[in-house]
């Protein structure tokens, strides 16, 4: 499936998304490039998170979540991991009792080939090299930024076609948070791996998406390339929280 | 290199487990032929015991569901053997395999609704299980004998071994207990060992990992109370007999509790738990004559009090604190430690 220039991995059509009685989405349409990255921008409470756990069958949707051409909705968690979109929750989710090295092969828990995630396993040691010298501590013990990386790490694990990125940020120093999207911007790269990502930080994530989506009250009110979305201003202050 | 740097090596520790394992096993096969009839006795009833605590730790202490009628498969496994060799004149060894079978498909079964319930929720549906156990034992007489209960012929070791019989059912517990431990330890190394310890830890995250829950899930349970009925069998064969009253809600209590004071989450904790299981209530006796059942519950309490993370939480920070360099200067943090690393 093309748009005319590149192939779409995901397109999302009239998506709702409801906890409960309350409706978080309400009907958006965004699409995914193959090998690109998109970030989701918007103030807190806008529905990113939402829409995120939407793609990865955690709440209950309407609309249609095409992958490659399948349809997503209404599939549960599982399905979904399993056709290859890999999900970091916000708040990372690591397993503080497990070692890294555990957290890393519970994340190849669908493949049953040893050998390509041992070497997958060196991989990610090479692209985080901090987890390679902590491998054999706990999870717990890590710091926030490592636990950040180990997170991500453990997504890329299953070799993912999708990678969905809650608020890495979250909690991190500045030094930290540019550390870790200068390696996520080199996997994308180097791995061709395509990435959702969902951020607060806007100015980063701009910088590492080539496209962008604004999200205000569970609609998308904007659009295009991060240049469109920096170079309007009203949106900038409006929804991003800063002039640039 | 001191003496803490060399047990910090995992080389060391390494031979240490092995050494230590050795030894247990060697005293294990020493005991029999050392102590009374009655102490030995004594141990097969905590080796039976351990399997059932164990079969529980997986469910509860790895996976995070809790069960309170755990006695309810520990009794369906006695009774399985007992109506198979008194009823059906089985051989003994032949009743293991069905025992199994049965229990796992029944935990299996309990397994199903399990997936729907938390916490407790799960404990009082399981609860139920193990309330209504004995009466429907009671009831279904033509093959359990009923109220009276059932005698079975004690197994006995062939005649070339000249073992006597309380030595002979001590080894089949001992073989029974490694091959369980063995099972157990390979089970939370593996794949799916990890996966059910992911549940424990949060549910969801392992959802995003691709963890099928409700496969896992049902498994921990199925296997959990096939352990459970591997100790009843081997319970049969050593009392050599069954009655509903064998099985109230006190069995299922004391294999919670058992596993609580020997260790959530640790494979040994259930030996441990297991022996204070069957030697407290002795220690309670020789304290208080008159009213065992209190002495019991305050050794209990205080037990908990003293080391709430069980005995094998005990010996873990024992055996840290010793490994722990003497009082040197808090080390620096290496890497990318400068964020404020606080938790959302």
């Amino acid at each position: 499936m093309t748009t005319g220039e590149r192939d779409l991995l995901l397109e999302v059509r009239g998506l709702h998304a409801t906890y409960g009685q309350g409706a978080v989405l309400h009907g958006i349409d965004f699409d995914v490039p193959t090998g690109g990255v998109v970030t989701i921008l918007g103030s807190n409470g806008a529905g990113k998170t939402t829409t995120l756990r939407a793609l990865s069958g955690e709440v209950s949707t309407r609309g249609s979540i095409l992958l490659e051409g399948e349809n997503l909705a209404g599939r549960s968690t599982e399905a979904i991991v399993r056709r290859g979109v890999a999900h970091v929750p916000q708040g990372r989710g690591t397993f503080v009792n497990f070692t890294v090295e555990e957290n890393l092969r519970l994340g190849a828990h669908l493949r049953k080939d040893r050998d390509g995630v041992r070497a997958d396993m060196d991989r990610m040691y090479e692209h985080f090299p901090v987890l390679g010298e902590r491998r054999e501590q706990q999870a717990g013990s890590l710091s926030g930024g490592e636990q950040q990386m180990l997170a991500v790490a453990r997504a890329l694990m299953l070799r993912p076609r999708l990678l969905l990125l809650d608020e890495p940020s979250l909690g991190l120093a500045p030094m930290v948070t540019r550390e870790l999207f200068a390696i996520i911007g080199g996997i994308n790269r180097e791995e061709n791996t395509t990435i959702v990502v969902v951020e607060q930080n806007a100015r980063l994530a701009l910088d590492l998406a080539d496209m962008a989506y604004v999200l205000e009250a569970g609609r998308i009110v904007m659009a295009g390339t991060p240049e469109d979305v920096r170079d309007d201003e009203a949106m900038a202050s409006a929804y991003l929280g800063y002039a640039v | 290199m001191t003496w803490r740097e060399r047990l910090r090596d995992p080389t060391t520790q390494r031979w240490l487990r092995i050494a230590v394992f050795v030894a247990m096993l060697g005293i294990a096969l020493w005991a029999p032929f050392y102590f009374t009839p009655f102490r030995v006795f004594q141990f097969t009833r905590v080796l039976i015991f351990a399997i059932a605590v164990l079969g529980l730790g997986l469910l509860t202490g790895f996976n995070g569901q809790i069960s309170l009628g755990h006695g309810a498969f520990f009794a369906i496994g006695a009774y399985t053997a007992a109506a198979l060799m008194e009823k059906a004149g089985w051989p003994f060894l032949l009743v293991v395999p069905v025992a199994l079978l049965i229990t796992f498909a029944l935990g299996y079964g309990v397994g199903i609704p399990a997936l729907r319930l938390h916490g407790l929720y799960l404990a009082l549906v399981t609860l139920a299980l193990a309330v209504v156990t004995p009466p429907i034992l009671k009831r279904f007489s033509g093959i359990t004998g009923g109220a009276m209960g059932l005698n079975i012929d004690i197994p006995q070791a062939p005649a070339w071994t000249g073992l006597a019989e309380d030595q002979f059912l001590y080894l089949l517990a001992l073989v029974a207990a490694i091959a369980a431990f063995a099972l157990a330890r390979n089970l939370v190394d593996s794949r799916t060992g990890r996966a059910m310890i992911a549940i424990r830890e949060d549910e969801l995250a392992a959802e995003t990992m691709g963890v099928d829950l409700a496969r896992v899930k049902t498994l921990a349970f199925a296997w959990s109370a096939m352990y459970a009925g591997l100790a009843g069998v081997l319970f049969t064969w050593t009392i050599g007999f069954v009655s509903p009253e064998s099985f109230t809600i006190t069995l299922s209590i004391s294999i919670l509790a058992a596993l609580v004071v020997g260790g959530l989450g640790s494979i040994w904790g259930a030996l441990l738990g297991a022996a204070f299981l069957v030697y407290l209530p002795s220690v309670a006796d020789d304290l208080n004559q008159a009213a065992p059942g209190i002495a019991f519950g305050a050794l209990l309490i205080i037990a908990m009090y003293v080391f709430p993370g069980g005995i094998a939480g005990l010996a873990r920070r024992l055996w840290g604190r010793l490994l722990a360099p003497p009082r040197a200067p808090a080390p620096a943090t290496a890497g990318a430690s400068t964020e404020e690393g606080g938790e959302p």
